[in-house]
């Protein structure tokens, strides 16, 4: 278990990188200890372990750049078992930035040539090769869909150990090609034009989530605002950030910024909380850990621009404003607060608001909507044990709520309740809170 | 016999007990553990046991007592003295696994538990029916009640409706022997000697608590909560000593200093406190309708004549739960000031308060600390926060004796060194300001009743030196 371990002397060790090991260091002190992070962390919750506790991790980050213990495998699972919920941040008086601690403590990892294993390997292929490339994605994505099509991956699926099998029930069906075309560069405003903003449409998102996007487009139009969806706009590079690769994230940083700065609009607006929770801290990958810190003046003026015009799509039509669906929908919609946009955007109150001026839809709370689904990004793939039980927390406080659709702001936690609710029988509805406006806008038409 | 000279043995043992994820004994797992929420005393368990009921509890410590190994019962770690420090290579059970509610019995006011359920989480879970747990530390969100009951915690409203003690109805522990006992009666009326009282606040040292019988509180017809803001810290405690002798008893009565403030305002728990002043006092009055706004009207007139900047009264319940979340987000807030905090929890009489928080403050400055008060001013319970960086050791050491200047001047002007954090590690040696030799020899006489083998928390509460049977012939 501790053969991956590199013991090293202080900060000389191969691979590491001293800056980075200072930060980590600085961030660390941040934690005074008092433990009201605990109850509010999903792996903590499932296992009583402070090992597996914001507060635990922290110690052992102080550990590690404090040489008291090595940076061993154990060390890293332990980083791993996280989630990455932000919730101990929203629970920390001392505002501890855990998010950008968890993926420092990631980059030296990867620095330190921790990260080994052949799913890892793939994991970093995939996000190094496939996500950032639009063509090469379309490509894959076409490919899976042709093997749902002629219900290969049915077959494949029957031959797997059933944990494995959830894995495949979370890849939602997917469109034919020409459903998944790319989105036009502008979109007129309904009416007096009210603002111009930029769209950031993100990597899987066209492919996965079209109705999400299209109603995204809609709503904003029909609202009054102009909508600029650059063609040069990549990836977010919030799962390579988090995975610690941020040399890929700052190269696809870049080229966003670019892209939002060349189509001059006022806002840039996410309607994926993944993406916007990550935008908004991207300054957080440029400072102080090494190879980032060469950043020019200029370099960092850009990206504080991109992450200040960052809106979620909820928070920017509260915020504004929105015309008033007048069409009646009689529902009980549970809405369910995502991570990165409670925890990461601090968008509570916006999405609810919206949801509560469509006439006849009845909202109903579940017991603790802010904590996490088990989605985060991809850790139902690489946990699939801790992701299910945090799941099944979930799954039991929405059934007590009992509504007909649960409505989430984040792609990942939407694919987490399809899959999970199918597997239970359950006929609840899922929507993104975009499309259950949008829909409320198209009745009255 | 030590761990290491038989560990292998000794853990294959353990693991008999309990499932693989419920025993950690790496490095790495083990050392989150060498701390509590004092992080400045710390020390390396042989293992961490994570029980899952009383029967693993009840094997642990026969296991522990036939080697020779001492334990550390823990709950969230929250504690504020080293409580749950594990001295001396001792294994930590760590009660965060037992934590069902295994009954509420709402007509007769009381649930029984295991101690690791959260605080905050029993209050919630009776709050539908009126009811909650009245203890409210301020760490209730997070810590164990099994935690509460061992340090007999207190809380703001621990004013009015006492600390843990008086809302614990009876206990199942498994004494240091391994045998399993229950004390006390859910009807609050046990007869015989009152040993869930004793065993609650004993801090661990004389038995594990596997389960408990605590009592709900009703929820008072109304509550109101006034921020009263001052300019100068000693003016606020002058204004404290007027409302306790006008007769009114209000359910807390809290101060917070500009620095706490500031802190606290910095934070995601900023409750709309003014940080321009020098100290708030937060009153809370509860009661049926009728009185209680009297009650308000007489504090309101009071505290304009105390010398109050300004009084207001939380407009609705929204804003009165900000207060608390505020003010009870202080410990961690001191993260913003500097890496460590170290907070003191010295009484003295109420009618001392504002000279001794002079002393308190002449005594931060003079030795170059970076010092904030905050505390349960109703109780005369001190909490001065230092705030320092462990790595600096001469810091370290300047406030280690500040904290001592302190803890002898309280003792001094009639007080004493711990209001509800307990004794822990950090003040076991302090207690000789409070207790003759001979007074500690009966404590340890009690103790060893329990724990004659000295293996339940060791090196707690009572001073390290001196056997009772040295200073205490009379006693055997």
């Amino acid at each position: 278990m501790r053969a991956g371990g590199n013991s090293c002397d202080g900060f000389a060790c191969h691979g590491s990188d001293p800056a980075r090991m200072k930060k980590i260091s600085q961030l660390t002190l941040d934690c005074v200890h008092c433990g009201l992070c605990l109850p509010t962390c999903p792996t903590y919750r499932e296992t009583g372990n402070e090992i597996a506790s914001p507060r635990g991790r922290i110690y052992l980050m102080r550990g590690v750049v404090e040489n008291r213990i090595e940076f061993s495998e154990l060390v890293l699972e332990a980083m791993d078992l996280c989630l990455g919920c932000r919730a101990c941040e929203t629970a920390c008086p001392s505002g501890v930035r855990f998010e950008d601690l968890l993926e420092t403590m990631r980059a030296e990892a990867r620095g330190r040539g921790l990260h080994q294993g052949i799913a890892k390997r793939i994991e970093i292929f995939v996000l190094q090769k496939i996500v950032p490339n639009r063509r090469r994605l379309r490509f894959v994505v076409n490919v899976l869909h042709g093997l749902q099509r002629f219900r290969v991956l049915a077959a494949l699926r029957l031959l797997l150990p059933s944990r494995w099998q959830r894995r495949i029930d979370f890849l939602p069906p997917i469109a034919p090609p020409r459903l998944r075309a790319p989105l036009a560069t502008s979109f007129v405003a309904r009416g007096k034009r009210r603002a111009r903003v930029g769209y950031f449409v993100g990597c899987v998102l066209p492919e996965f989530f079209g109705s999400v996007q299209r109603a995204s487009l809609h709503v904003l139009a029909q609202n009054g605002f102009e909508v600029i969806v650059p063609d040069t706009q990549v990836c977010c590079g919030a799962l390579h950030a988090h995975s610690g690769d941020l040399e890929t994230a700052r190269e696809l940083l870049e080229q966003n910024v670019r892209a939002f700065r060349d189509a001059q609009v006022e806002y840039v607006i996410v309607d994926s909380a993944g993406c916007g929770a990550a935008l908004r801290d991207c300054e957080n990958w440029l400072c102080d850990d090494g190879e980032g810190s060469t950043a020019s003046p200029r370099q960092r003026e850009s990206w504080s621009w991109l992450a200040h015009s960052i809106r979620d799509i909820s928070e920017f039509l509260y915020a504004q404003g929105i015309e008033k669906p007048s069409r009646e929908m009689r529902l009980r919609v549970c809405y369910d607060d995502s991570c990165h946009l409670f925890h990461g955007q601090r968008v509570v109150d916006a999405p609810r608001a919206l949801l509560r001026q469509i006439p006849g839809l009845q909202l109903v709370e579940q017991e603790d909507a802010a904590a996490c689904c088990g989605a985060a990004g991809i850790y139902n793939l690489t946990h699939p044990e801790m992701a299910d039980a945090v799941w099944r927390r979930k799954l039991a406080s929405i059934e007590r709520a009992n509504p007909d659709v649960v409505v989430t702001g984040n792609p990942g936690c939407l694919l987490q309740f399809r899959a999970g609710f199918a597997q239970r029988g359950l006929s609840i509805r899922t929507l993104h809170p975009i499309e259950i406006l949008a829909e409320a806008y198209s009745r009255q038409e | 016999m030590h761990v290491s000279r038989h560990k292998f043995a000794f853990v294959e043992a353990l693991r008999q007990i309990v499932a693989r994820d419920c025993l950690l004994l790496e490095p790495e797992q083990l050392l989150p553990y060498e701390c509590d929420a004092l992080a400045v005393h710390a020390g390396m368990p042989s293992a961490v046991v994570l029980p899952e009921n009383c029967e693993q509890v009840v094997s642990i410590v026969k296991l522990c007592g036939a080697w020779g190994v001492p334990f550390v019962p823990r709950g969230a770690g929250t504690g504020l003295s080293g409580g749950a420090l594990p001295a001396d290579g001792a294994v930590i059970l760590e009660c965060s696994r037992m934590n069902r509610i295994l009954d509420v019995n709402v007509e007769d006011r009381y649930a029984v538990i295991e101690p690791g359920v959260i605080n905050a989480d029993l209050s919630k879970a009776v709050a539908s029916h009126g009811l909650f747990f009245a203890p409210d530390p301020s760490s209730q969100l997070a810590c164990s009640i099994g935690g509460n009951i061992a340090e007999n915690s207190g809380g703001p409203h621990t004013f009015k409706y006492g600390a843990t003690t008086e809302h614990v109805l009876a206990l199942e522990v498994v004494l240091p022997d391994g045998t399993l006992r229950r004390f006390g009666s859910p009807s609050g009326f046990a007869s015989g000697f009152d040993l869930a009282g004793l065993l609650t606040g004993s801090e661990g040292t004389l038995g594990v608590i596997t389960q408990a019988v605590v009592r709900f509180t009703e929820r008072p017809e109304q509550v109101e909560t006034l921020l009263v803001v001052f300019e100068e810290l000693v003016t606020a405690c002058d204004a404290v000593t007027r409302i306790l002798r006008s007769g009114i008893v209000p359910s807390a009565l809290e101060i917070m200093d500009q620095r706490t403030i500031c802190a606290i305002e910095a934070s995601v728990y900023s409750g709309g406190l003014p940080t321009d002043a020098g100290a708030v006092l937060l009153v809370e009055l509860d009661g049926p309708a009728p009185s209680l706004a009297r009650h308000v009207q007489r504090i309101q007139v009071l505290m304009q004549a105390s010398g109050a900047r300004n009084v207001s009264v939380a407009r609705d319940a929204q804003e009165r739960l900000g207060f608390w979340r505020a003010r009870k987000s202080a410990f961690g807030a001191m993260g913003r000031i500097a890496p460590d905090v170290y907070v003191h929890d010295a009484v003295v009489p109420r009618t001392k308060l504002p000279e001794v928080l002079k002393k308190v403050c002449e005594i931060g400055d003079r030795y170059r600390l970076t010092l904030s008060n905050v505390f349960h001013a109703g109780d005369g319970n001190l909490h001065p926060n230092i705030s320092f960086d462990r790595r600096n050791a001469d810091e370290l050491q300047r406030v280690l004796a500040a904290g001592e200047e302190i803890l002898r001047y309280c003792v001094a002007v009639g007080g004493s060194i711990s209001g509800e954090h307990g004794i822990g590690h950090e003040k076991r040696e302090f207690l000789r300001l409070l207790f003759s030799d001979r007074d500690l020899a009966t404590m340890e006489a009690v103790r060893a009743v329990f724990d004659p083998a000295k293996l339940c928390n060791p090196s707690k509460v009572l001073p390290s030196t001196r056997s009772c049977v040295e200073s205490n012939p009379h006693l055997r």
